[in-house]
């Protein structure tokens, strides 16, 4: 039932790789690691127009992990918010890409994010400004691991629970490594779903390479009222590429080198669904 | 006299009883803000962030984002320092129609001391590409101000302020962003003033007039832009320049009135102000004479002019 998703998914890992090297830098390791999650919402998920990119009552996703905004120009491309031909433009003078996402340049694109845990709270906003104004949309927001270091996070956290905010879902891309170090070795972040408990929130830990996981995920977090769900998604940084998997230097910024590229874009190729 | 803040809470009651575009958000200082005021009168246009300012600005980003204009309070030093980076990459940058009002401005918060005394907010939001500084004189130009903003589109950061201040105006039905206001006309030199500095200005002037010194006073409460007209042409007008205001004399009133002046009319310029350290605790008017922005600190920085400007 995920057919089209596994292949949706497949080119938007070779489309992370070809912009990648386009651009010269780029974050690729965490852009893969969020390749199912952003896929899903926008083929499955997210409420949302190419024609009509500000439709006041779209669904909204904000990538508060703006650095792995290669994911999301992937699947906006996709969507046909902008052509591919963009891509080549990408971190480049004069390019609507850029190096974090900009939504006055972007079209598709909700938040100048890139500035970690300001997407998240952005994200309490605009499900705010839902429930102020009886909107029906919903707002999903994806985080990255490292960024739970950030003190606004656990601010936000706190907010949205005591403002019942059920109509947003927050997702940790939990890949377990940030830009120097393991997580666990930067500032120790375990056990997170006791945290994410403790402040309230309801909590779902799943699979994030799984299509069948996140659909099942954002499922049960639609039903649950008076309070935001996260979802704490286990993934693996550069997946999909070996040489990148699990490697702290694919964090960024940097690209690979030509026959890496060519590995790299027959690895996606390959990839499969595993569960 | 009506403090600030108060003039604040009753210019956004009066204003939430004509429009319902806005809401106003605080971080648990809304009996220091003035936004109490406003919190009794329309409780379900109040939202409370609690302390912790830098959700509150991005939060607001949000929630601007769905059609509401946030009106965000909280203390000068918080807004332009705690949570600065939230006010230029979540607000200014992506350019959503937010509004930060903040309170405790300079010197003028007096007992509590240096933690809570902003002398630096006017030139990091002048710094900032987007945001527009406005600075009222006192309660009616604040009241005057407000619709202005909220008509404005795009982020403004407007400084309320905290105490009771003396009336600078008799009446102000009308404000301009962009534009200052010539208080007291003169020929010998021109006071540029801001903010709580605005009615000393013109009690200096008075003081001056009696020695036989005619000076212009001009209300300097748009920072960003200024008026850069008016600027000029008090310079050619009057061949000197007084600045004051209740800020470090780095990057503030001084700073954006000589950036006009060194391009277009080099005059000599004094500027009054914090020169570049912190304040402490103590009554305000006490303060202002410590620290050098009291009514004789401007009559001696005018008389120096005007001997650089005849020397």
């Amino acid at each position: 039932m995920f057919e089209d998703l596994v292949s949706a998914a497949r080119q938007m890992r070779k489309d992370i790789i070809e912009m990648n090297c386009l651009a010269g830098s780029g974050h690729p390791g965490g852009s893969l690691s969020a390749v199912e999650i952003i896929c899903y919402l926008y083929n499955r998920e997210l409420k949302v127009d190419p024609a009509n990119p500000q439709h006041p009552d779209r669904d909204r996703f904000i990538l508060s992990k703006g650095h792995s905004c290669l994911a999301l120009y992937a699947a906006l491309a996709q969507k046909n918010f902008f052509s591919k031909e963009e891509y080549a433009r990408l971190r480049h003078v004069g390019g609507m890409l850029q190096g974090h996402p900009d939504r006055l340049k972007t079209p598709g694109v909700e938040f100048n994010s890139g500035s970690l845990s300001q997407g998240f709270s952005f994200a309490i906003g605009t499900a705010l400004g839902a429930k102020m104004q009886d909107k029906t949309f919903r707002t999903y927001v994806l985080v990255g691991d490292g960024e739970l270091n950030e003190g606004q996070i656990w601010e936000g956290m706190m907010f949205a629970v005591h403002h019942q905010l059920d109509n947003m879902v927050a997702i940790v891309d939990y890949n377990k490594l940030q830009s120097d170090d393991y997580c666990e070795n930067v500032t120790a972040l375990e056990p997170l779903m006791d945290k994410f408990r403790s402040f309230g929130w309801y909590t779902i830990e799943i699979d994030g390479h799984s299509f069948h996981d996140i659909c099942c995920a954002f499922d049960r977090a639609r039903k649950i009222k008076k309070r935001p769900s996260i979802i704490l998604a286990h993934t693996i940084k550069g997946k999909g590429v070996s040489f990148m998997e699990n490697a702290p230097k694919w964090h960024g910024s940097l690209a690979p080198e030509a026959h890496e590229r060519e590995q790299a874009l027959r690895e996606c190729e390959c990839e499969e669904l595993q569960s | 006299m009506i403090t600030m803040r108060e003039a604040f809470g009753n210019a956004l009651v009066e204003l939430a009883g004509k429009r319902s575009d806005f809401v106003v958000l605080d971080a648990d200082v809304a009996g220091g803000t003035g936004t109490h005021i406003f919190r009794e009168a329309f409780p379900e246009r109040f939202i409370q962030c609690g302390i912790a300012e830098q959700n509150m600005f991005s939060a607001a980003a949000g929630i601007a984002s769905t059609g509401i204009i946030p009106i965000v309070t909280c203390y000068a030093v918080f807004a332009s320092m705690r949570a600065v980076e939230q006010a230029r990459n979540s607000i200014a940058y992506p350019r959503f129609n937010v509004k930060i009002a903040a309170s405790h401005l300079g010197l003028d918060v007096g007992p509590d001391g240096a933690t809570h005394q902003s002398l630096e907010d006017i030139s990091i939001y002048r710094s900032i590409p987007e945001f527009r500084v406005i600075s009222p004189a006192d309660p009616l130009e604040l009241q005057a101000a407000l619709p202005v903003i909220l008509d404005t589109e795009g982020p403004v950061y407007l400084r309320t302020g905290r105490s009771p201040i003396p009336e600078v105006y008799d009446c102000k039905d009308d404000f301009t962003i962009g534009r200052a206001d010539v208080l007291r006309e003169g020929e010998d030199l021109c006071i540029m003033a801001v903010g709580v500095m605005v009615h000393r200005a013109l009690e200096a002037a008075g003081i001056l007039q009696r020695e036989g010194i005619s000076c212009r006073v001009v209300n300097m409460s748009s920072l960003k832009p200024v008026d850069n007209a008016l600027i000029e042409e008090s310079a050619r007008k009057t061949g000197a320049i007084v600045t004051a205001e209740d800020h470090n004399i780095l990057g503030g009133l001084g700073g954006a009135v000589s950036e006009v002046l060194v391009s277009s009319c080099p005059v000599p310029v004094e500027m009054v102000g914090i020169r570049d350290r912190f304040g402490e605790s103590g009554d305000t008017e006490e303060l202002a004479t410590r620290y050098g922005i009291g009514v004789s600190d401007i009559v001696n920085s005018a008389k120096k002019v005007l001997g650089r400007k005849n020397g």
